[in-house]
């Protein structure tokens, strides 16, 4: 493991630009295991992990990757991210996978689950779909849908494991999740030393390494950054809004943090913190974990809300002492884009400023985007 | 003779080609389109007849015994005579147009004025037309707009010093050339060849004093073949509105693949790149379309694209290829979004980045949506030919064999010089077999 | 003005239908009739006519806008508004009805929904939507979600899951908002009914197989569909609509006739389609006549079975009303995964003798087109049918290029035609 906070850093991005997914390689040959890809956003990774399984986030090519077999499947009015993951299946970087989950949110993700099949027929191809019907008749769908998923990862890994097992593995997470948590907490505390880009690659390398390697990764960092020396500057607080599927170029996030705003709160690796809070470790595992998906959620553009809508960002904005939204999606994002709207009045209605902007994940051009922010950043200091 | 014509009506150029019915390609001719499809259509046959017979007359010479280096100058030199008379025909016209805008009654206050400017104008051009058809000078240009409107440019902005306004000459001369465009003027070969066969012998008397007799009696015996129109067909962007049945009528895409057949028979993957579209086809072994794929309803990726990059750089369209072939470090560009391409240029400029770098980027870009093209129809199979107006583009042809090479291993790759006319030989194609399938049902 | 529409006498038997409808919807508050927003894929009508809730469809009224040009102000408003260029035009031009009166397709205002009913089959963006209306509209909304048949069939969780929400959380919504109790005996009545139509709708669909095709089952079956997939399932006049068309089409095909165009009669079938996505509906006759021009008859469409599949046998049954509710919702077409759509296609390509098939990509519906291009690569390989593609949109006139859809489909056309004389001159 690294020694030093730029270490660190250097080593999650090299984890995180390595789209042959190196470490993943490496974690089967040493540990014999298996391995299974989960699209955005959110998968059971305590379920892939109790059966032995390696989850590994899967979250496009970002600017890693020439596009071509995958825009031969996709019309141009279609996102970014299936035609880099279709590119990166098709040119083998994920070989090393031995099944892909896709979660039902979005029509675009979904339709992807049954091309896979077609494309890829010798990797089960999962859909998870997650209830919308947030009360006790999902949570038993969800427990029934959970199970038939970990059949089908038992079956892959040739292992089959308890259910103190699969608590074990929620524990783990739970200790995953209030890592995570803590970055963020300090970053609201001290932005300055907590910047985003940093903490994004750290929580980003997550999604190819095994958990507890990442959980020590997190605390190391925690403390190295807490320790370390930086200087406050005077930027503008603010909550980035819309990236939780189709993840911004790294360069997009520098720019946003350069042009004059802290990231106190962002949605860009939701899935690693959907479920707020512990998951219960005792009793029944899975129904405990389909429990929690349904009551325990983050307000998500996929996750249905029949009323105040937004009550959480608005919320979330000011217990981040944040100062301003930046709705920051992907181009022909359904799911964020139909949303913003309704998030946008909410924010309208307390009177909290915001912008907004969108991307791919290999737009090269931050010129547009860093006069935006860096202008959205001056006038909330300006009429603060 | 019997022969049949091929006509592709493309968004900025209209091609015509002659072919006779063996499917030899007789001669071939292209013009910039214009409003009036059918006088596009006209010229740009008649020059693929003028084409055809220029062809037949060289072949003729061959049985007059001459030493290749005086033929191949007497051929030079008629066709260049030739051209000049057509010129000077066309500038004829645009006087006389110029007559007609002027006598506007808008013009009623300023007109002494401008007719003075237009005629000293004229008359400068009038004068160096000679020169720009004189022996040695190499072509500007094929098309009498291109050349006239240079002229005229450069010389109304001389005239902004005695008082003209360059503004509305140039407005004057864009309503004139139009009406010269769209009106039918005899550039035929008939009846415009003696007139520059005596030019040729003018311009070295000595030379030509003993062929004098023989080579006009070929000359008049070639101008005097009759050749019979047995069919046309036409394709292309404009086909709706070619003055044709609609069974002389093909899509772009069936001719395209055929006329890929007819030039290269082993193709079985065609990718066309035109000003408006892209188009990939697949086709068999009798160059029948098995099937294709066009460009989104974007015009991203296609040649309008580079059009926009050249008029950005402020650069000639042929310039771009040859600039972006110099790049050592190529830039990588994402977007090939003729609407953003200024922008995204301006951004390049203003980081630093090199402009050959900034245009090989930008030529690789724009090869990588064709190589999703040609995916989505089916990918590269075996030999694969590249045409259109994009094919002449090196660093395009460059790219794009090197992205061929990266994804489907050592192809062939067939460039024509006479690509911009695949379209049309098709077309012509088509024509024959029509006729005889006429011939065989009859018989 | 443009040129009169031929029509079928079922036509007329069908606009005194929605007439009527619509009327009623108008009155609807001052005769204190209640109405129901709902979606046309996996709609409850039968749920909903037992408890005399009046329907009423965001997605046909935005399509109805955009035959009467009015989508394109509609959505410019809802554009305006801040929703994004990118996302559903349906979505966006049923905002802006709303922002400008809230006219319907009759020209008569459409009252306030007394409930959403958000029965979400098949595409997540009419969850957003009813989001959006949520917060316009102060009004209880309840949601049956459903899942989507990722492995190709419906299981026994996913019935189990949908007849819950229906038995708890649907039906006492209903109630409170109609304030009449549930009756299962009704609804098993309707149910029957809606199976009597559903006979009757299939025949008409497979009259197709036949050569020449008494109808156009793409264009034609717009038409065809709209009673089954609307406020008429289960009702007496659907009954009736759906036996005049088949009396209407038998007679047509015992002539050997094709199908009525609104340009008239079509003359020769020269080349028999399938077609996969929905329509454009900003230019719906013109697209019909680029057709039509050609002598080309869409035999099957894809289309024609979003609000439900029949022709493999699925009927609403009466003596298992809410499962066969739970099963109609999970069988609609888009909420099918794409291999089932791949053989589907396969199938119709095969049944109907196509001589090829043809996808409209649709900007707007990402349910339908991700993933259409390998749909189109698979039927081509698996049938040795041609496949052609095309774009456009559902109501946002901006995405109909009239030239460059003309050019891909004549193109299209001569292709089938210059190999058929290939293969005819071996």
């Amino acid at each position: 493991m690294a020694e030093t906070k730029a270490d660190m850093i250097d080593l999650a991005e090299e984890i995180v630009r390595d789209l042959e997914l190196g470490t993943v390689s490496k974690w089967k040959e040493k540990t014999g295991g298996k391995a299974v890809g989960c699209m955005p956003v959110w998968s059971p990774r305590e379920l892939l992990h109790a059966a032995g399984i390696l989850p590994v986030g899967i979250v496009g090519g970002g600017d890693g990757i020439e596009i071509i077999k995958g825009d031969a499947y996709f019309q141009s009015y279609i996102c970014q991210i299936p035609r880099s993951t279709i590119e990166m299946g098709l040119n083998g970087n994920l070989s090393p996978l031995d099944g892909m989950i896709f979660p039902s949110i979005c029509d675009v993700i979904r339709n992807l689950s049954g091309m896979w099949k077609m494309l890829f027929p010798k990797t089960p191809a999962w859909y998870l779909d997650m209830p919308q019907s947030f009360d006790e008749i999902g949570v038993d769908f969800f427990t029934h849908e959970l199970k038939r998923l970990f059949g089908e990862f038992c079956r892959v890994s040739g292992q089959n494991p308890d259910n103190d097992s699969i608590n074990r593995s929620i524990a783990i997470y739970n200790e995953n999740r209030s890592l995570i948590e803590e970055l963020y907490q300090k970053r609201r505390e001290r932005p300055w030393c907590f910047p985003v880009s940093e903490g994004y690659l750290l929580i980003r390398a997550g999604y190819q390494i095994d958990v507890k390697e990442h959980n020590k990764m997190l605390r190391s960092y925690i403390d190295l950054a807490a320790a370390s020396d930086c200087k406050a500057i005077d930027n503008a607080r603010v909550v980035v809004l819309g990236s939780f599927c189709e993840q911004p170029p790294l360069n997009l996030i520098r720019t946003i943090e350069k042009s004059g705003c802290y990231v106190v709160e962002d949605d860009f690796t939701l899935g690693a913190r959907l479920i707020k809070g512990e998951i219960s470790t005792t009793g029944d595992a899975i129904e405990n974990l389909a429990r929690a998906f349904i009551e325990q959620s983050r307000e998500a553009a996929f996750i249905y809300r029949e009323s105040e809508k937004g009550g959480e960002l608005v919320e979330k904005v000011k217990k981040c002492n944040a100062e301003g939204v930046v709705c920051c999606a992907p181009s022909f994002c359904d799911p964020a884009l139909l949303d913003q709207p309704m998030m946008v009045a909410a924010i309208e209605k307390a009177s909290i400023p915001y912008t907004s902007f969108k991307y791919a994940e290999n737009t090269g051009q931050f010129q547009v985007i860093r006069e935006q922010a860096g202008t959205f950043a001056d006038s909330i200091k300006l009429w603060s | 003779m019997d022969c049949c014509t091929g006509i592709d009506l493309g968004s900025t150029t209209t091609k015509a080609v002659v072919m006779d019915m063996d499917g030899r390609l007789l001669g071939k001719g292209i013009t910039n389109s214009r409003s009036n499809y059918d006088i596009a259509c006209a010229v740009a046959k008649s020059e693929a007849l003028i084409n055809a017979r220029f062809a037949l007359f060289t072949h003729e010479l061959d049985e007059l015994g001459l030493e290749d280096e005086v033929k191949n100058r007497f051929i030079k030199d008629l066709q260049r005579n030739f051209r000049l008379e057509q010129h000077l025909i066309q500038q004829r016209c645009l006087e006389e147009e110029f007559t007609h805008v002027l006598s506007d009654p808008r013009y009623d206050e300023e007109r002494d004025l401008l007719t003075s400017n237009v005629s000293n104008v004229l008359q400068g051009m009038l004068e160096e037309i000679p020169l720009l058809f004189a022996p040695g000078i190499p072509a500007r240009s094929d098309f009498f707009r291109d050349i006239a409107t240079g002229g005229y440019m450069k010389r109304a902005q001389g005239r902004k010093c005695s008082g003209g306004d360059f503004d509305q000459l140039m407005s004057l001369f864009d309503k004139s050339i139009i009406r010269v465009e769209n009106r039918e003027i005899d550039l035929s070969f008939s009846n415009n060849i003696m007139p520059a066969l005596e030019r040729v012998y003018s311009e070295d008397e000595e030379l030509w004093a003993k062929h004098k007799d023989p080579l006009r009696d070929r000359v008049l015996k070639v101008a005097g073949i009759e050749i019979n129109e047995l069919n046309t067909v036409g394709t292309g962007y404009g086909r709706s509105k070619l003055p044709f049945r609609k069974d002389q009528i093909r899509s772009e895409i069936l001719c395209h693949g055929l006329g890929a057949h007819w030039m290269f028979p082993n193709t079985t993957t065609v990718l066309d790149i035109g000003g408006q579209d892209t188009k990939a086809i697949q086709i068999d072994n009798q160059g029948i379309v098995t099937s294709f794929q066009m460009n989104d309803r974007c015009a991203a990726g296609c040649g309008r694209y580079l059009g926009y990059i050249a008029d950005e750089m402020n650069l000639g369209l042929h310039e771009l290829g040859p600039l972006a072939q110099t790049s050592k470090r190529k830039v990588k560009i994402s977007s090939t979004c003729t609407v953003f391409a200024g922008a995204e240029l301006r951004d390049r400029m203003t980081l630093g980045d090199k402009r050959e770098d900034i245009l090989a980027g930008l030529h690789r870009a724009m090869m990588l949506r064709a190589m999703s093209l040609l995916a989505r129809s089916g990918g590269i199979a075996e030999e694969f030919t590249f045409t259109g107006g994009v094919a002449k583009n090196v660093a395009s042809v460059a790219a794009l064999k090197h992205l061929v090479k990266e994804n489907y291993g050592e192809r062939t790759i067939n460039i024509s010089p006479d690509s911009i006319y695949t379209g049309a030989i098709g077309a012509a194609i088509f024509a024959a077999r029509s006729i005889t399938a006429l011939d065989e049902v009859a018989a | 003005m443009s040129k009169p529409v031929i029509k079928e006498s079922s036509m007329d038997l069908q606009k005194e239908m929605l007439a009527r409808h619509f009327e009623k919807l108008a009155v609807s508050e001052e005769n204190g009739d209640k109405c129901a927003y709902t979606f046309v894929p996996g709609n409850l009508a039968e749920l909903l006519h037992c408890f005399d809730l009046l329907p009423v469809l965001p997605e046909i009224n935005a399509l109805q806008s955009a035959m009467r040009n009015k989508s394109a102000d509609y959505i410019a408003a809802a554009e305006k508004e801040g929703h994004s260029e990118d996302v559903c035009t349906y979505v966006k031009c049923d905002l802006g009805m709303a922002k400008n009166g809230n006219i319907g397709p009759t020209g008569t205002r459409l009252p306030k929904p007394s409930v959403l009913l958000l029965s979400y089959t098949g595409c997540f963006t009419f969850m957003k939507w009813f989001e959006i209306l949520k917060q316009e509209y102060d009004c209880p909304i309840v949601m049956l979600h459903v899942p989507y048949q990722a492995d190709g069939k419906p299981t026994a969780e996913m019935r189990r899951y949908i007849v819950k929400q229906l038995q708890e959380k649907v039906i006492p919504v209903l109630e409170e908002v109609s304030g009449k109790k549930f009756d299962i005996d009704r609804l098993r009545q309707l149910m029957a009914s809606s199976a009597r139509s559903e006979d009757n709708f299939v025949k008409v669909m497979e009259s197709a197989k036949q050569t020449p095709s008494p109808i156009d089952g793409y264009f034609g079956g717009v038409y065809y569909i709209s009673p089954i997939f609307t406020a008429f399932r289960g009702t007496p006049e659907a009954e009736t609509y759906y036996e005049a068309l088949l009396a209407e089409v038998n007679d047509r095909a015992a002539r050997k006739l094709g199908p009525l165009t609104p340009e008239g009669p079509m003359k020769e079938e020269k080349y028999r389609i399938v077609v996969e996505g929905p329509p454009n509906w900003t230019h719906f006759r013109e697209l019909w006549k680029m057709f039509s021009d050609e002598g080309a008859v869409a035999v099957a469409s894809t289309y024609t079975r979003v609000g439900g599949v029949y022709d493999f046998g699925f009927r609403h049954d009466p003596d298992n009303p809410l499962e066969s509710l739970a099963d109609y919702c999970l069988g609609c077409y888009t909420n099918l995964n794409l291999p089932t759509r791949t053989d589907m296609i396969s199938k119709y390509v095969e049944e109907y003798q196509a001589d090829g098939f043809l996808i409209n990509s649709v900007k707007s519906c990402n349910s339908f087109s991700a993933g259409q291009l390998l749909i189109l690569r698979e039927v081509e390989q698996r049938t040795g049918v041609p496949g052609g593609f095309f774009e456009s949109d559902l109501v946002d006139p901006r995405y109909f290029s009239a030239a460059n859809i003309k050019n891909r489909l004549e193109s299209y056309f001569q292709m089938i035609e210059q190999k058929r004389n290939a293969v005819s001159a071996l």
